[in-house]
């Protein structure tokens, strides 16, 4: 069986140094959006779900993990905030914190059940585990069945800043986004992320070896389900509701094809993915159903003749790492 | 007691459905190593091709029980020659990451044509009214939903543990490369055995039609339900998929009458259960 992600280079300083001046220059294009004029808004929700790609990536990318319900920490964390911040009048980043706990919780319980298999059955469980919570959110009482919390106050984060100033809430949203980013990488660059590779190129070796290979899955799962709730309690702020569509399947699906078109096991790959399905979501929004039907096209190309995604291909082009 | 055999009448029904779907699941996963995401879509078209049979060539009901699987499997046979063929020695991820891509294609086409509302589909003449058993009445329809599915399954299984193609199947999927040099065409094998477990899906979705109206998404939501149906009994055997499918359409039937409620999640719940007692699955084979 071929490893999901191969010709992975070896980290080396050359590859730091091209990986940090990358995120130098994400970092410095995100900061300038609200001077171009760029609608904001497509840019705050792209960048929530850049975060959730990359927090979904953690887990694919570099455990080997392939979950099919990452919408069901989306879509906790954004109902919990939701309710934090309307019906309990919280201050926000009480409501962020409240909801990324919410998913932590959620992400400790669920980790525990699905890590027990492994390969595709991993990837049917924790899509029946997301599904299992639509049905229990489409009928418990707060979160308002079909349609949703909405009119969700955004309030003054530490009391400071209005959230309610587009201009504001951008930077608070990518303030959220670099440090999530950050983590991530860190988190891919440290012993434990080795481990982690490890035991996705060779899991019987990485047990031969010592290492307790389950605490290591779970310790990942629960990283990336809670970062990917951190994403959800932000995207509460941009978006102003917390519905149903962010638990369905669909969602799941949606993070997956992100993560696949700008490359799985790439760092900065799942950006590039989300911006453009969030773009293209946002252009061809006029058509209805097809847009299934050109995500569908997507995956069958992407699968087909694209596995490295574009981040992927463009850093095999460059021979860099990216 | 009126309503509660009843409502395990529904279960039985649903169970037949998660029995033949979760058997062709099995079946394509011995042989090709995919999880086939697409298979609520086909059952979904197995069930649009009755319709069209009926209402625009005007082909009755039991024609379509044997033409809708027919067309249905070259359709699959064709997916598998033109696409998942090329997946072979990647990643099974990949499997499902492609067929999860056609069952949007799918989907979203017969959407865009068809909205997201039901179409009816009669019953056919001969399988109208019903019959009283004393305990409770018993729609002839329904009953013979669950009688001819378990026919079919019976059948599936005797093809693949009892005859010799199932033998030279069974041989292919422990090692292909053998039986290859024994001078069996594997590859074609392969795309049979694809276009069977797809046929099973569009039988399933015939079955269906007079039941549940024939909707675009109505195998979405039901695959998942058959993937947590899978993790419980496992792919390693045909008769424990088959048996596990029919067990948890019950177990759903009674969830309904008993705490209607849950009866949604039920099966989900039982698969973390058992997920905690017993992580390989029922029948016991670790993937």
């Amino acid at each position: 069986m071929s490893a999901l992600t191969d010709d992975t280079l070896p980290v080396t300083p050359r590859a730091m140094r091209d990986e940090m001046v990358a995120f130098a220059l994400m970092a410095v294009l995100l900061a300038v959006v609200p001077l171009t004029g760029i609608y904001p808004f497509f840019v705050m929700q792209a960048l929530c779900f850049a975060l959730l790609a990359c927090a979904f990536n953690l887990l694919v990318g570099y455990g080997g993990l392939l979950s099919f319900g990452h919408a069901m920490f989306l879509g906790t964390a954004g109902y919990v905030s939701a309710h934090a911040l309307k019906v309990w009048a919280l201050p926000p980043e009480l409501g962020i914190i409240i909801g990324t706990a919410a998913s932590f919780g959620l992400a400790i319980i669920t980790g525990y059940v699905s890590i027990r298999r492994q390969g595709i059955y991993f990837s049917m469980i924790t899509l029946a585990l997301s599904q299992l919570l639509y049905f229990i959110y489409l009928q418990a009482p707060f979160t308002h069945g079909e349609d949703g919390i909405q009119g969700i106050p955004q309030g003054h984060l530490f009391g400071l800043f209005d959230l309610s100033k587009p201009t504001v809430l951008y930077y608070v949203v990518l303030a959220g986004f670099l440090g999530g980013f950050l983590l991530i990488y860190r988190t891919i660059n440290s012993p434990f992320g080795e481990v982690l590779k490890s035991i996705r190129e060779n899991e019987p070796r990485a047990i031969s070896l010592g290492y307790k290979t389950d605490q290591y899955k779970l310790l990942a799962f629960i990283l990336s389900g809670t970062l990917a709730g951190f994403a959800g309690s932000l995207k509460v702020f941009v978006a102003q509701n917390a519905s149903l569509t962010d638990v369905h399947w669909s969602m799941s699906g949606e993070i997956v094809l992100m993560t696949l078109v700008g490359g799985l096991g790439t760092i900065f790959g799942p950006v590039v993915g989300a911006f453009i399905i969030i773009a293209m979501q946002q252009y061809l929004a006029g058509y209805g159903q097809w847009v299934t039907v050109i995500q569908g096209v997507i995956f069958v190309a992407c699968v087909l003749t694209f596995r490295r995604g574009i981040i992927g291909e463009l850093a095999r082009l460059l021979r860099r790492s990216l | 007691m009126q309503a509660l055999y009843a409502q395990l009448l529904v279960g039985l029904i649903n169970g037949s459905f998660y029995a033949l779907l979760s058997l062709g699941l099995a079946v394509i996963f011995g042989m090709l190593n995919i999880i086939n995401f697409a298979h609520g879509a086909l059952y979904m078209m197995g069930a649009f091709c009755a319709y069209f049979l009926l209402n625009i060539a005007g082909i009755n009901y039991w024609w379509a029980l044997i033409i809708a699987p027919i067309v249905v499997g070259i359709f699959g046979m064709i997916l598998e020659r033109t696409m998942l063929q090329w997946l072979s020695g990647l990643d099974h991820v990949y499997g499902l990451l492609l067929t999860f891509g056609i069952a949007l294609i799918i989907q979203g086409v017969f959407q865009n044509y068809f909205g997201s509302s039901g179409l009816p589909y009669q019953i056919p003449d001969a399988l109208r009214g019903g019959m009283n058993l004393g305990f409770m009445f018993l729609p002839v329809y329904r009953g013979w939903v669950v009688v001819f599915s378990l026919v079919i399954c019976v059948a599936t299984w005797f093809l693949i543990e009892k005859t010799q193609l199932g033998a030279y199947l069974r041989a292919a999927t422990e090692n292909p490369t053998l039986v290859r040099a024994f001078g069996i065409n594997v590859p074609r094998m392969i795309t049979l055995t694809y276009g069977l477990g797809v046929g099973l899906a569009a039988l399933a979705g015939v079955l269906s039609a007079p039941i549940n109206q024939v909707r675009p998404l109505m195998g979405a939501d039901l695959i998942i339900v058959v993937f947590a149906v899978v993790v419980i009994g496992g792919m390693g055997s045909i008769m424990g998929s088959v048996i596990t499918g029919f067990a948890l359409g019950v177990i759903e039937g009674l969830t309904k009458y008993f705490y209607p409620e849950a009866s949604n999640t039920v099966v989900f719940v039982l698969m973390v259960l058992v997920l905690l007692v017993k992580p390989t699955g029922l029948t016991g084979r670790a993937a």
